[in-house]
Parts: C-alpha cells; sequence; structure tokens
C-alpha cells in the first residue's frame, strides 16, 4: 500500500505572525517557518497504519518556497520512506484552487491508495485543499477524523461534526484529513534524524508536472485579496490582585460598563 | 436579476439556525434562491418555510441516502441547481465542516473562487468584496472572485437582518445517480444541541475555562458563572486535551473565533494560540492566580486570584444585582 501525506510548512503559530499591507501577503520574515502541527500528526497517521500492516510506504508531499524542504526532512525523521517538493517561484500567492491544481497534479498517476493531510491549515485556514483533492483525484473523501483504520480495501475512522462525531467509512483510494483530536506525534529520534538525510527527496518544478506555468501564482488566483488592514494592537488595562473582595469588584466592573 | 443561491442545510426537515441569515446575505447580491437536499418523501415544508425566509426559487434534490453520504450528494445537487438556474452570480454556505467541504468541492467543479470564511459581505460593480480576517483577527482581509462566480462561506452572525419574505418557486432537480466515490456514514454520536445556554459563536457574553480548573467536576464552575450571565461556555485547549469539556468548546486558533461584548478567562493563561481566537472582543476580563499570564497583556480588567475564591463571590454578586432587578444585557 502506498500513503502519501501533504504537509504544509507555515508561519509558527507561537511566533509573531504578520501580513504586509502592501504586498497583501504574509510577512515571511516575520514568524519562523515550521511544519504545521497538524501535519505531524498527518505524519504520524500514516506510520501508524505502516507500522501495522506490511509493505506499506510513506511519501511526504509539499508545495512551498525553497525552505519547505525542511517540513519534508521533519517528516522524513518522523519516519517516512521518501519525499516530494514542489518548488517553482511562480507558484507564490497560490490560494487553495491552484493549490489543489498542483498537488493533485503530484499525486495524479503514482498509484497512491490513500492521501492523508491536516484537516485545517493555520495560517489560511481554509480546510479546503483535502476536499478539492479528491474531487480532482477522484477519489473518496473521509476528512476530519480523530481515528485512522485501515483495513481490507477500505478506511473508516471518527469523522467531528458541530455536534460530537459520526462512524464512517470509504473506499480506497481516498484522501483522508486528521484532526487535532488525532494521535499525538512521535518526535523524531537522533537515528531518525540522520537516517532522513539519506532518504529519496524529489523536487519538482511546474513544468516538471506537465502544469501550464500561465495559470499559476497570485496573479492568476481565482479568489484575490483587494486589501490588508492590521488591527490596532490591544493593551493592558487595571489589574488587581484579589483581597478578598474581587469577585464583588469583578462585578462592579461589568456593571459600570453596563455588560450586566 | 441573477440568483444567488444558499445552500439550506437541514436535520430532518428542520432548518439549521444560519438559513436565514445565507439568505439575508444573498439578498445583498441578487436574488436569493435555496438548494435543499432531502431523503425522498421527507421535509415537504422545506419549501414553504424558505420561501418566508426570503428564498424566490427552492431547488430540490431527493436523494436516496441523502443522509447517509458524505459531501457529495450536496456538491451534485449544487452543481445541478448552477446549471438549472443559468445566471448564478454566487454561492453561500455556512461554516459546517459539510458545507465548507461541499463549497469547495463545487468551486473545483465549476471552476470557481472559494472564499472561506467571510464575515462581511459586499455587492460592487465589479463583483463581490467578502471581509475575512486573517491571524485571528489580527488584519481585516478584502478579497474577491477574480475567476469564475464567488463560492462563499459565510460565518454566522456576520451579516444582520432578515430577507423580505417570497413566493418561492419550487424546482426540482435531477442530480442523476451519484457517479462520484464516496464515503458513508455507519453511525452517528451526535449531541440533541438541546442546550439553553446560547451558542459560542452568537453569543452575546462567552466565559471560557483553562486548566486552571483542574478537573471536569471543577469546570462547572465555568458553566455556573456562564448561566448566571447568559453566557456562552468555551475554553482552552489545553481544557479539551484534559477532557474537561468538549471540544466543540474550544475558542482559539484551531477552535472557533469569537468576537463577543464581553469575554471572561478563567483560568487561561492566554497563549498567542488563545488569543488568536477572541482577542476581537469588545471587553475582556480575566481571572488568574499568576500575575505573569499573558492574559493580562490584553485583559481590560485583569484579577490576579484563585478561580476558587473569586468566580463563586462573583456569581453571588451576579445574581445578587439580577434579583434586585439591575438592568441585564
Ligand atoms: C498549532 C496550535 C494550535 C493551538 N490552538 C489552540 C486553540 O485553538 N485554543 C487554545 O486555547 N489553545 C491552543 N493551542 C494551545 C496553546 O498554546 C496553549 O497550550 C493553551 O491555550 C493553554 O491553555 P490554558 O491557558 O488553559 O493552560 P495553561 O497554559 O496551563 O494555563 C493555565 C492557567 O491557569 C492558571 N491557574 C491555575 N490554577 C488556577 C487557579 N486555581 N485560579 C486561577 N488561575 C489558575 C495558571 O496560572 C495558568 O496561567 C494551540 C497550540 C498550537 C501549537
Ligand atoms: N502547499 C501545500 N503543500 C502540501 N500540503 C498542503 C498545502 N496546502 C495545504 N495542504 C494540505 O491540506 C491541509 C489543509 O490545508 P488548508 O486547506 O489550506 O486549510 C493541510 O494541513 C495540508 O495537509
Amino acid at each position: 500500500m502506498k500513503i502519501a501525506v501533504l504537509v504544509k510548512q507555515v508561519p509558527d503559530t507561537y511566533g509573531d505572525r504578520r501580513m504586509d499591507p502592501a504586498t497583501r501577503t504574509v510577512d515571511r520574515g516575520s514568524a519562523d517557518p515550521v511544519i504545521d502541527e497538524i501535519n505531524e500528526r498527518a505524519v504520524e497517521a500514516a506510520l501508524q497504519i505502516k507500522e501495522a500492516g506490511d509493505g506499506v510506504t510513506v511519501t511526504a508531499v509539499t508545495m512551498g518556497p525553497v525552505r519547505a524542504v525542511e517540513a519534508l526532512r521533519k517528516a522524513l525523521a518522523m519516519g517516512a520512506d521518501s519525499a516530494v517538493h514542489i518548488c517553482d517561484d511562480t507558484l507564490a500567492g497560490s490560494d487553495a484552487m491552484q493549490t489543489s491544481e498542483v498537488l493533485a497534479a503530484a499525486l495524479a498517476g503514482r498509484d497512491f491508495d490513500l492521501v492523508i493531510a491536516g484537516n485545517e491549515s493555520t495560517d489560511g485556514r481554509t480546510a479546503a485543499v483535502p476536499a478539492m483533492l479528491a474531487e480532482r483525484l477522484g477519489m473518496a473523501q473521509l476528512t476530519f477524523l480523530r481515528t485512522v483504520t485501515v483495513s481490507g480495501g477500505s478506511v473508516s475512522g471518527e469523522r467531528m461534526t458541530g455536534n460530537g462525531y459520526v462512524e464512517a467509512q470509504a473506499p480506497l483510494p481516498a484522501v483522508v484529513s486528521v484532526t487535532e483530536q488525532s494521535a499525538e506525534p512521535r518526535f523524531p529520534k537522533f537515528r531518525g534524524i540522520m537516517a532522513a538525510k539519506k532518504k529519496p527527496l524529489q523536487t519538482l518544478t511546474l513544468a516538471e508536472l506537465g502544469l501550464p506555468g500561465g495559470e499559476a501564482g497570485g496573479e492568476n488566483s481565482w479568489s484575490r485579496v483587494l486589501d490588508v488592514t492590521a488591527r490596532p494592537a490591544r493593551t493592558a488595562g487595571t489589574v488587581v490582585t484579589d483581597d478578598g473582595t474581587a469577585g464583588t469588584q469583578v462585578a462592579e466592573y461589568l456593571a459600570a460598563a453596563k455588560l450586566i | 436579476m441573477s440568483q444567488v443561491l444558499v445552500l439550506a442545510e437541514h436535520v430532518q426537515g428542520e432548518l439549521k439556525n444560519n438559513v436565514a441569515e445565507l439568505l439575508a446575505a444573498a439578498a445583498r447580491l441578487g436574488e436569493p434562491a435555496a438548494v435543499v437536499v432531502r431523503q425522498p418523501g421527507t421535509g415537504a415544508q422545506l419549501t414553504a418555510r424558505l420561501g418566508e425566509l426570503g428564498a424566490a426559487a427552492v431547488y430540490v434534490a431527493d436523494v436516496e441516502e441523502a443522509d447517509a453520504l458524505l459531501v457529495t450528494p450536496q456538491v451534485a445537487a449544487l452543481a445541478a441547481a448552477v446549471a438549472a438556474a443559468g445566471d448564478v452570480s454566487a454561492v453561500l454556505v455556512g461554516t459546517s465542516i459539510d458545507s465548507r467541504e461541499a463549497a469547495a468541492r463545487l468551486a473545483v467543479r465549476l471552476g470557481a473562487a472559494f472564499l472561506s470564511d467571510v464575515v462581511d459581505l459586499a455587492a460592487a460593480p465589479d463583483g463581490v468584496r467578502a471581509t475575512q480576517q486573517a491571524f485571528g483577527g489580527a488584519y481585516t482581509v478584502t478579497a474577491t472572485a477574480a475567476r469564475g462566480i464567488p463560492v462563499i462561506s459565510l460565518r454566522p452572525n456576520s451579516v444582520p437582518g432578515t430577507a423580505p419574505a417570497a413566493q418561492a418557486q419550487e424546482i426540482r432537480l435531477a442530480p442523476g445517480p451519484n457517479m462520484a466515490a464516496a464515503a458513508r456514514i455507519t453511525a452517528r454520536h451526535e449531541g440533541q444541541a438541546v442546550s439553553t445556554r446560547p451558542e459560542l459563536t452568537a453569543a452575546d457574553i462567552v466565559v471560557s475555562g483553562g486548566r486552571g480548573l483542574g478537573s471536569a467536576e471543577n469546570f462547572v464552575l465555568v458553566e455556573q458563572l456562564a448561566d448566571a450571565l447568559g453566557a456562552a461556555v468555551g475554553a482552552s485547549r489545553a481544557a479539551v486535551d484534559a477532557g474537561y469539556c468538549a471540544h466543540t468548546m474550544q475558542v482559539g486558533q484551531t477552535g472557533t473565533t469569537v468576537s463577543p461584548n464581553l469575554y471572561l478567562a478563567l483560568g487561561i493563561s492566554g497563549a498567542i494560540q488563545h488569543r488568536a481566537g477572541m482577542q476581537s472582543a469588545k471587553t475582556i476580563v480575566a481571572i488568574n492566580k499568576d500575575p505573569g499570564a499573558p492574559i493580562f497583556e490584553i485583559a481590560d480588567f485583569g484579577v490576579v486570584g484563585d478561580v476558587f475564591t473569586v468566580v463563586p463571590q462573583l456569581i453571588e454578586a451576579v445574581n445578587a444585582r439580577q434579583a434586585v432587578g439591575s438592568p441585564a444585557g
């Protein structure tokens, strides 16, 4: 069985993430780029299936700038077998429609039985790429899973919903996505980090994927950002230390502000 | 006038709360029309009800297994409705997982622009203007569809008002057999959502609890304060991970984004990912025993103290005020 895991490099949520109102894009110089936490869980889900079965291979796939290779190295260090990096300057500023088109081109024809993604990236938060990929690849879609089980020719799991979860099942090949309630990702061990350096890593340009460059990047995106405005930063207000009356003081504050 | 299609989600014929708002938003952009997917023989009253909410046309797809198949019936119905309507200027859906994913797939099928988690909408001469938030409300973004029609997922409680009632014309769709490979739901484990508390995204006041509550039993304190204030209950990811409450209550980067009038953070440190989901609240009140907790950097009123002594006293004071008939809300 062949599994592809989709990993994305994003600005670290622990950092100071900024957008540049002039270019209307994410300021890549602000927060450090890291593999999205949700994609570590996607890798973990793939590795657990690999460990439970025979002859399972895991390929990590990313589309992103040169530095995005670090996200692939992390996936390889955790235990993925190989990696594919789609890297091309013309891809900058792609939206979900374009990203899914490029990823679909990279996945098509490679006989993957299962594609595992994160449910939602922490930078774009569109939660669209996995569903779009299922549509483009003609695969079944089983997304927002907190558990993933492969058996026979199908994949099943618990899909989170707005007020609980449903159990669902799909035939392979399928695209699945995992939520942050899915299994905790493992830490790469020293041996894994060393081994990662020798694992196959393929870099592909748009032309090598057979996609026309004229459709790519922010200039040709379907959705377009017209304007970006920063909200004024919040400032600290009054802080009191409880002297035995703080509960009453909060009530008085709320009443004075006409909030209760 | 061109039509604006709204995906009307329902549970066994009972429309979801956001449908009226979607139709009101649609009226800003064109003639509101609704798309309904239902099990054959159910939801007979939906067309009339959608007309009352402003739909001039209701496209109905009767689909065997509509409730068992994941997302694909909705995509097929929306695509068939777009074809039947001919002149469509936008498609609007809510932010449920099913709706967002149906919209994403529809955008691919139509060759359209997908605009997600939109918080405001307006018509402009050259197309729609959609307002979105980035990085937890730190930035406000205006976007449009540069290619194709806009397929928009609208965050609840973004657009006020209602659309004028219309005499809905029902159009039966024949989306054909479901050809797409699909996942099938085998069992449901969903709450009846009969909570008397306001919804997290709609609430005027949100009371959230964090790891500082210490246990699921103690988390009741958060609910008690919420009930005294008529508020919704939220939580930090640490509280959710520790099993104090349901994951649907999570506020933050990977949870719900809220912007209530008043947000009370109890035993929450205020990690940057939590702040990403609540920093656009009008007023923030925090109670935390650590004076160095980052939540105090953004709180309008902070108390350095123990939630187990401060919150019971606060509940008592709130109840006492309400008992003497102080104005509420
Ligand atoms: C990719 C990513 C996404 C994330 N998404 C989210 C998200 O959506 N939402 C979210 O909340 N977090 C999110 N986090 C996690 C976030 O980083 C923090 O770990 C989390 O918010 C901490 O929750 P907490 O404040 O309840 O816990 P802690 O940080 O442990 O804080 C508990 C606080 O309670 C106080 N306390 C303890 N006992 C008492 C008492 N008796 N009285 C008063 N105060 C007391 C302590 O002083 C402390 O400040 C995310 C992290 C990552 C990496
Ligand atoms: N550029 C990308 N490269 C690889 N995977 C991606 C990329 N963008 C999105 N994905 C995958 O799709 C998931 C959901 O992302 P999104 O739809 O952007 O919220 C991510 O967690 C990844 O698994």
